[in-house]
């Protein structure tokens, strides 16, 4: 699996596009800079639409699986019939040959019903996509965020202490990190799945089916994906003179940690969003597609490919659909992520690892 | 036994050993129906065609567990063992029903037993030679049972075989095993004195376990099943690669029903292989058969269907798929609600999951058809009489689950991630929730699953699961699934899943097995009543009944189907 290295400038002045010139940016906010770098990236702009486009209509799923298909996608159709140029044909239909063998669900209508055919239970694929474009739009974003915001945190605190409590927590994502990412995944997953009663941390409780679990393995394994570059950041940004003023005028470590450290590191996390966003979506379906991840009847792109995989042969379109949306969602982000790059942080290196 | 895939992968060895009480295990042995191969233009007993060249047979995996044949418990090793070794007895080497009968292999005639079922005399034939030469004698039937108890671990031991006298003492103390008062030898006479009667002995001597083998066999794990008296012997037994056997150059036939000749010179099987690579190979004619252990994607069924009718094989199998039902946690510790998710199941929607009418029966009973003491019962269904599952009724599952008072509560849908059986859950969660409860599902991976179902610490309330008969006889299925005896409080080796034990219904068990001992037929009869008085209770919800579909290369010639050991690889010829 392809994974990102992010290695930030460091944190200091203002820095020229290519292409851009000092007078161009005299006066303006880095923001505001940003904005207007990323506003004249087209590829980068495409790629926020596409992106969008990806996540309206998989929110819209409810919309369409009960105005456009009148089907609900969750519950099996297997002896249901439909109707297609009139006619009205079995979803699942009894092998041919003289012995009749299996049952092949039906394959792309292109019409409103079974769009893109029926899965082996008789569910309308099209609905399952979009619904499934939800649930990995909802894990890998909420995974990614997190993951974010707690190794945002973490840094911050490692960084700005350094000593013992650096050392702890460092040793602590060192520990994570030297866990191959699927086998920690798929062996939280297995742990949490299993759990008879689910999982209970005071009055909060979590159902072992519940999207909260993939989010929250997924968010677990890449916070020291995040933690290291941005504890880099923190220990820079901990050394400039405005740091030093602001200690010096008795400023108390919060306000030194997210008045001063925190907006000049906050770049980092934001131009590596996008790429965890994509690389969790990843993950998720993964997860999913090895049956660890969004528990059925629930859908995921991984889930559904993992339903098309039998099909491969007869229905190609189960697995096919949802493969299209992981290339072109992960694309969008990929492509997005870089424009970020280059608007905050135009001498940043970052590169996909293969 | 249990198989919870010959659907679909293999499974662990460690479930193997939870056979206890007759069996419980997640492997791919067992036993089929009682009616010869359908459906198929090459069918069973077709005439048998020329000696020579190599069967190569392929599966994605080799057997799981140990190759020794006193431990696998595996039909695909199984398969390669009966044309390899001999019992005292055996089931008659024959496709069809006749293949479920017991006739004497090594020894000269089936035994009728005495005292009570208690003694069981045998004579060994004369002049049987081992692959290594050497003659077969009683010390070798004697000692090949005291090493079933001294190996440790051989599955079975201790609940089939600890009826010989001496053998629950083996049980306790391995290594000094000594069958001295229970096997005695003299000549050619093989006496067994059996500490209780047991109407099921002479089959329990037809299965692998017991197959006679030379006297100085070691006491531990072999890594190639050794010498033995069939028409073959072991020349490979490599788990990444292969295991072949060869023709044993010892091998006289004494008894066609028993232990026919073989046809081809050498039996192959390779691993590796995914099944779709497979099924392409038997199409190409470069293999020449997909193992049982390894189920034919569904979706390749159409394709084959059409272009190789010939080639297919469908045959019923002793065999029920269930869901089982926690009696002892709500809310299925309620019999009206157990009933009412018996009368809302669509079998004939899950009939299409396990592929459609040609390879699975809709059933509601615990008995498969074909197996001693069945007879056609389903009290769930629409318009009830005739013995047979119709269509759902949905009206009584909910007026059931009115009346039981458990509408809204929680319930958990366990079953395997195999494709097939997560779509079983998928439909039972469904149907949980249009029944008012509040259902999710819970899909392990096939390898734990087993496990997992059967512990009664993980308050499973609703599992699947399936059995495969180890040897044509009720109470394989009655008293190993839902006697009471079977339930085995916080432990993975407990078959009875639904943890059901009614007095009533398990009075009527030992009645059953008290009686098969003198009467046969009127034990079936009561076995019956046991399977009718077991499904009014409803501990399962029993869903189908499956059937075998092999699928072999164009040159394979003479397949036949016995119901005990499926395909009868050395009767068909390559040639």
């Amino acid at each position: 699996m392809a994974e990102f290295a992010y290695e930030p400038e460091p944190a200091g002045g203002v820095v020229l596009a290519p292409g851009e010139s000092a007078r161009e940016i005299a006066g303006k906010s880095p923001w505001r800079l940003a904005g207007r770098r990323l506003l004249r990236n087209r590829v980068a702009l495409a790629a926020a639409g596409l992106f969008v486009l990806i996540v309206v209509v998989s929110f819209g799923a409810p919309l369409y699986a009960e105005h456009i298909a009148h089907t609900d996608p969750f519950a099996n159709n297997l002896n249901g019939t439909t109707v297609v140029d009139g006619k009205k044909v079995e979803v699942l239909q009894q092998g041919g040959g003289p012995l009749k063998l299996g049952e092949t669900p039906i394959g792309p209508t292109w019409q409103s019903n079974y769009f893109l055919g029926a899965d082996n239970q008789g569910r309308d694929v099209m609905a399952r996509v979009l619904y499934g474009g939800r649930a990995s739009l909802l894990i890998g974003v909420g995974s990614a965020v997190l993951a974010c915001l707690a190794a945002l945190l973490l840094a911050l605190v490692a960084g700005f202490f350094r000593g013992p409590v650096d050392m702890v927590l460092s040793r602590l994502m060192d520990l994570i990190w030297a866990f191959p990412i699927f086998l920690l995944a798929i062996s939280l997953a297995t742990v949490l799945l299993t759990a008879p009663d689910g999982l209970q941390w005071g009055p909060v409780h979590v159902d072992p089916s519940s999207l909260w679990v993939p989010t929250l393995i997924i968010a677990l394994v890449y916070v020291p994906y995040v933690y290291r570059p941005v504890r880099g950041q923190v220990l820079s940004v901990r050394e400039k003179e405005y740091v030093e003023a602001a200690i010096s005028q008795g400023a108390s470590n919060v306000r030194l940690m997210f008045g001063e450290i925190l907006p000049n590191v906050v770049t980092t996390v934001i131009v590596m969003l996008p790429l965890m966003i994509a690389t969790t979506i990843l993950t998720e379906s993964a997860l999913s597609f090895l049956s660890i991840g969004v528990q059925p009847p629930k859908a995921s792109w991984g889930t559904i490919i993992d339903d098309g995989q039998d099909l491969l042969y007869s229905r190609p379109w189960v697995a096919i659909a949802p493969g299209i949306m992981i290339v072109l969602t992960v694309l969008s982000l990929n492509v997005l992520g870089d424009g970020v790059r280059d608007a905050l942080d135009p001498r940043a290196k970052l590169r996909i690892k293969g | 036994m249990k198989r919870s895939t010959l659907l679909a992968a293999i499974v662990v060895a460690i479930a193997a050993l939870v056979a206890a009480c007759g069996g419980s295990s997640n492997t791919t042995s067992g036993s089929g129906g009682g009616s010869s191969s359908t459906s198929t233009a090459n069918n069973s007993a077709e005439t048998a065609g020329a000696k020579g060249g190599t069967l190569i047979t392929r599966a994605n995996a080799a057997p799981s567990g140990s190759p020794d044949p006193q431990v696998n418990y595996t039909l695909q090793e199984w398969q390669f063992l009966i044309i390899t070794h001999d019992g005292l007895v055996g089931f008659k080497r024959v496709g069809g029903a006749d293949g479920t009968k017991i006739v004497a292999d090594l020894a000269t005639e089936v035994p009728t037993p005495t005292d009570n079922g208690k003694t069981y005399t045998f004579t060994l034939r004369d002049g049987i030679k081992f692959s290594n030469g050497k003659t077969v004698t009683g010390a070798d039937v004697k000692a090949t049972f005291e090493r079933l108890f001294k190996i440790g671990d051989s599955p079975n031991a201790g609940t089939w075989y600890n009826v010989i006298a001496g053998g629950d003492a083996c049980v306790k103390t391995p290594k000094s095993c000594d069958l001295s008062k229970g096997i005695v030898v003299n000549g050619n006479q093989v006496t067994f004195h059996l500490s209780k009667g047991d109407p099921e002995f002479l089959q329990q001597l037809a299965l692998p376990f017991a197959f006679i083998l030379p006297a100085d066999t070691p006491t531990k794990h072999v890594d190639i099943p050794p010498p033995g008296t069939g028409p073959y012997k072991w020349t490979e037994y490599k788990p990444t690669t292969a295991m072949k056997v060869e023709r044993n150059p010892f091998f006289k036939e004494w008894s066609k029903d028993a232990q026919p000749a073989g046809l081809p010179d050498v039996i192959e099987q390779r691993f590796g292989l995914s099944v779709q690579a497979e099924v392409t190979q038997v199409e190409n004619g470069q293999s020449d058969w997909v193992a049982n252990t390894d189920t034919i994607p569904a979706d390749r069924l159409p394709e084959l269907s059409s272009k190789y009718p010939k080639q297919l094989h469908v045959n019923p199998l002793l065999q029920t798929e269930y869901m089982a039902l926690n009696t002892n946690v709500p809310p299925f510790d309620n019999e009206q609600a157990r009933q009412a998710v018996n009368y809302a199941t669509d079998r004939n929607a899950l009939v299409k999951i396990y592929g459609g009418p040609q390879l699975a029966t809709p059933t509601c009973q615990v008995l498969p058809p074909n197996l001693p003491g069945y007879q056609p019962y389903c009290p769930y269904t629409a318009n009830p009489g005739s013995g047979k599952w119709t269509a759902p009724d949905m009206a009584k599952a909910q007026q059931l689950v009115k009346a039981s008072g458990t509408a809204g509560m929680k319930v958990k849908v366990n079953s395997d991630t195999t494709d097939v059986h997560k779509a079983i859950g998928e439909y039972f969660v469904g149907l949980l929730n249009k029944l008012g409860y509040k259902a999710t599902p819970q899909f392990l991976s096939a390898d734990i699953q087993y496990p997992y179902v059967q512990n009664s610490k993980n308050k499973v309330q609703i599992g699947w699961s399936d059995w495969f008969a180890d040897y044509p006889a009720a109470s394989d299925f009655l008293e190993i699934l839902l006697g009471c005896d079977s339930f085995h409080p916080n432990s993975n080796s407990s078959p009875n899943i639904a943890q059901f034990c009614d007095k009533n219904v398990q009075a009527q068990m030992d009645k059953a097995s008290a009686t098969g001992i003198e009467d046969v037929n009127t034990a079936n009869q009561q076995w019956t009543g046991v399977d009718k008085a077991t499904t009014d209770k409803a501990p399962w919800v029993a869903l189908v009944n499956t059937k075998m579909l092999d699928f072999t290369s164009s040159r394979v010639k003479g397949f036949q189907f016995s119901p005990q050991w499926y395909f009868l690889l050395a009767q068909a010829s390559v040639k």
